[in-house]
């Protein structure tokens, strides 16, 4: 196998190189975005062993280690194996669904806002909790599946709704506003129908939060993520053509319409889920596909990338909210809105001083 | 690499039957078949029939709204039509597999995106998509393309700059040499020279011609010049309300006549003090409103 390297972009260190075995088999790689992806992973990986360590019972990394290959002792085994490690591969998994989906949606809208978060996906899985949680005071499991199916509908709505010919960016996030405005007006009024204690618990289920999940939520998701990253990845070169407007991907040879139906059902599907799972952990479906991109400075969705964000940012948000507030007092979300809110904004002024809104 | 030109495939049945009546219509790669044209309700154009001589450089000009766009939306299978149909090397240009017509037929289209932080050689290598595959990436054959492309429209200097930092000239070549990467051999190109000043038009359109006389490509482009096209064009289709009103060698069918019966204009056709081609002067105002002022 023999390999060369191409520079582009002077100035900037990124690095195209394409491996090519004989037989015709070659494959593109930026170097850039593969060393990213790696230290993300490293990053990640990192986070989560500490992670588990920490809480009200807190356990040296060493011994973290130890127990995950299978060497610790029994309380500590129930305490990783059962309660923390659980909880973290939900996060993992969660923060790469909502990264990938929103990679996915702001792709295909061709707008950084044309995120899960704000085309009101979030807020539809969230109508689909309350109606649960609020008529029908639901058991956790119920929930889920009303958040599951919410963010589905929600998906379809904005769909049909945007669909004339086409789906196209800026009617798709305008679709998508308006869909979000009605939806919140209805959990609005779900939320004051409510009695004290269900409540509450819509409040904490709104905030999104890890807390006290377990092996349950892990087995679906882990499921969900392992059938369409797959085809998400299979229709990524596609969906990198379409960048570039409709008649011009079309008349390359991508099937424009069928590529963005494909993708844009993997990306409901995989918000609806993770939101499912932890509630609407607010802004990683924003920021993470932003962040990535800016660190690979590479065109293009930056799916990969993105994903790997998405899980580091919500691993680092939960043990940063663990440290400062104590185990299990500040959901997730919190933390995670507060910096992907102040991401928002940098993002806005810099845009505007760009000229471009 | 394939070789195009015999990769015809044999005709579906149903239109073998049909194909008898035509003759030698089949001849040409690229055809419009009685098409009727409409974007939802609105009709543009009706039982309109174009064939497209191979190896030439067709121009289709006409006033605005006269369908020259959406013809050639339809001749590169943006559109389908409503009635009728596009064929290319004798099949419905709509039935065949997307990737085979891309890579038979391109098209530079008006509206195009170029992603934030895109280069000049990222860009015309996207170009070089119908040919790849998951597992064929990025080969020795898809560099040497992409590279050859820069060479002939002059964008190889420009190969690591960043396709937001260039003017539009530059752009528009940039673009052309992604369509050209593609390595089609027919190219449509949807009005090139819009929006660039007289030098980057006669740039863009030499370009043009150099492709079709050097490089023996088939070219289809609309244009708003009339001028422009009866020196450029091998073979010039005059449209109007969706129709033809005139096709043939730009010398054969200028006249001062088909200029007044297109676009509603009095003016004189000379002959191009350059080149010898039909040039379209518009008559002086003061003559063309004296003639409004007598017929009323």
């Amino acid at each position: 196998m023999k390999s060369n390297l191409v520079r582009s972009a002077p100035g900037s260190s990124r690095v195209a190189r394409f491996v090519r075995a004989p037989g015709g088999l070659s494959l593109r790689l930026e170097v850039r975005a593969l060393v990213v992806v790696v230290a993300l992973l490293l990053t990640v990986l990192t986070a989560s062993v500490v992670l588990i360590g920490t809480g009200d019972f807190p356990i040296p990394v060493g011994d973290v280690l130890k127990t995950l290959l299978g060497d610790g002792n029994a309380g500590q085994e129930f305490i990783v194996n059962e309660l923390r490690l659980p909880r973290v591969l939900v996060g993992l998994l969660v923060g790469a669904s909502l990264g990938l989906g929103g990679a996915l949606f702001q792709s295909i809208s061709r707008n950084p806002l044309g995120s899960p978060d704000v085309l009101g996906l979030s807020q539809g899985s969230t109508a689909g909790a309350l109606v649960m949680i609020v008529l029908f005071s639901g058991s956790a499991a119920q929930v889920t599946a009303g958040a599951l199916v919410g963010g589905l509908v929600t998906g379809l709505a904005i769909y049909l709704l945007a669909w004339k010919q086409g789906v196209h960016g800026y009617r798709l996030v305008l679709v998508g506003i308006g869909v979000s405005a009605v939806v919140t007006a209805v959990n609005g009024y779900l939320i004051t129908k409510a009695d004290l204690v269900d409540a509450t618990r819509a409040v904490v289920w709104m905030t999104g939060s890890l807390n006290g999940r377990d092996w349950d939520q892990v087995w679906p998701l882990l499921w969900l993520c392992a059938i369409l990253v797959p085809v998400v990845l299979a229709n990524a070169r596609g969906l990198r053509m379409t960048e570039m407007g409709d008649d011009v991907s079309y008349a390359l040879g991508v099937r424009v319409e069928r590529v963005r139906l494909v993708l844009m059902l993997a990306a409901v599907l995989l918000t609806a889920a993770a939101t499912a799972a932890a509630g609407p952990v607010g802004f990683v479906a924003l920021t993470a596909p932003q962040l990535a991109r800016r660190l690979t400075r590479s065109p293009g969705p930056n799916l990969v990338p993105s994903m790997c964000m998405g899980a580091t940012l919500l691993i680092v948000a939960d043990w940063a909210s663990q440290r400062l507030f104590g185990a299990d007092q500040l959901p997730v979300g919190v933390v995670t809105g507060v910096l992907g809110g102040v991401y928002l904004l940098w993002l806005l002024v810099t845009e505007r001083k760009a000229g471009r809104i | 690499m394939s070789g195009p030109a015999n990769e015809t495939e044999p005709v579906m049945s149903g239109s073998v039957n049909e194909n008898v009546e035509k003759g030698t219509n089949t001849v040409n790669r690229l055809s419009a078949e009685s098409v009727t044209l409409a974007y939802d309700q609105r009709v543009i154009a009706e039982q309109l029939s174009v064939e497209i001589p191979d190896n030439s450089f067709t121009v289709i000009v006409g006033p605005n709204a006269c369908g020259k766009s959406t013809l050639l939306r339809a001749l590169s299978r943006m559109l389908k039509p409503s009635e009728g149909r596009v064929l290319l090397d004798g099949q419905v240009i709509q039935s065949m597999p997307a990737k085979k017509v891309a890579r038979t037929l391109g098209l530079l289209p008006q509206s195009s995106i170029a992603p934030d932080g895109i280069t000049v050689a990222d860009l015309v290598g996207r170009g070089r998509y119908p040919h790849q595959g998951l597992l064929r990436q990025w080969s020795h054959d898809d560099e040497r393309i992409v590279r050859e492309s820069m060479e002939s429209t002059g964008v190889a200097e420009l190969a690591e700059r960043y396709v937001d930092e260039l003017s539009g000239g530059q752009r528009q070549r940039v673009w052309i040499a992604m369509a050209l990467a593609q390595q089609t051999p027919l190219l449509l190109l949807d009005e090139p020279t819009t929006y660039l000043d007289i030098q980057h038009q006669i740039d863009v359109l030499d370009l043009c011609a150099e492709l079709h006389e050097e490089q023996g490509r088939t070219l289809v482009a609309v244009l708003h010049d009339l001028n422009h096209a009866a020196r450029y064009a091998t073979h010039l289709i005059a449209l109007r309300d969706g129709s033809v009103v005139a096709e043939g060698a730009p010398g054969d069918i200028v006249t001062a006549g088909l200029v007044e019966e297109v676009f509603g204009l009095r003016c004189q056709v000379i002959d191009d003090p350059e080149t010898g081609t039909p040039l379209v002067v518009p008559a002086a105002r003061k003559a063309r409103t004296k003639v409004a002022a007598e017929a009323s």
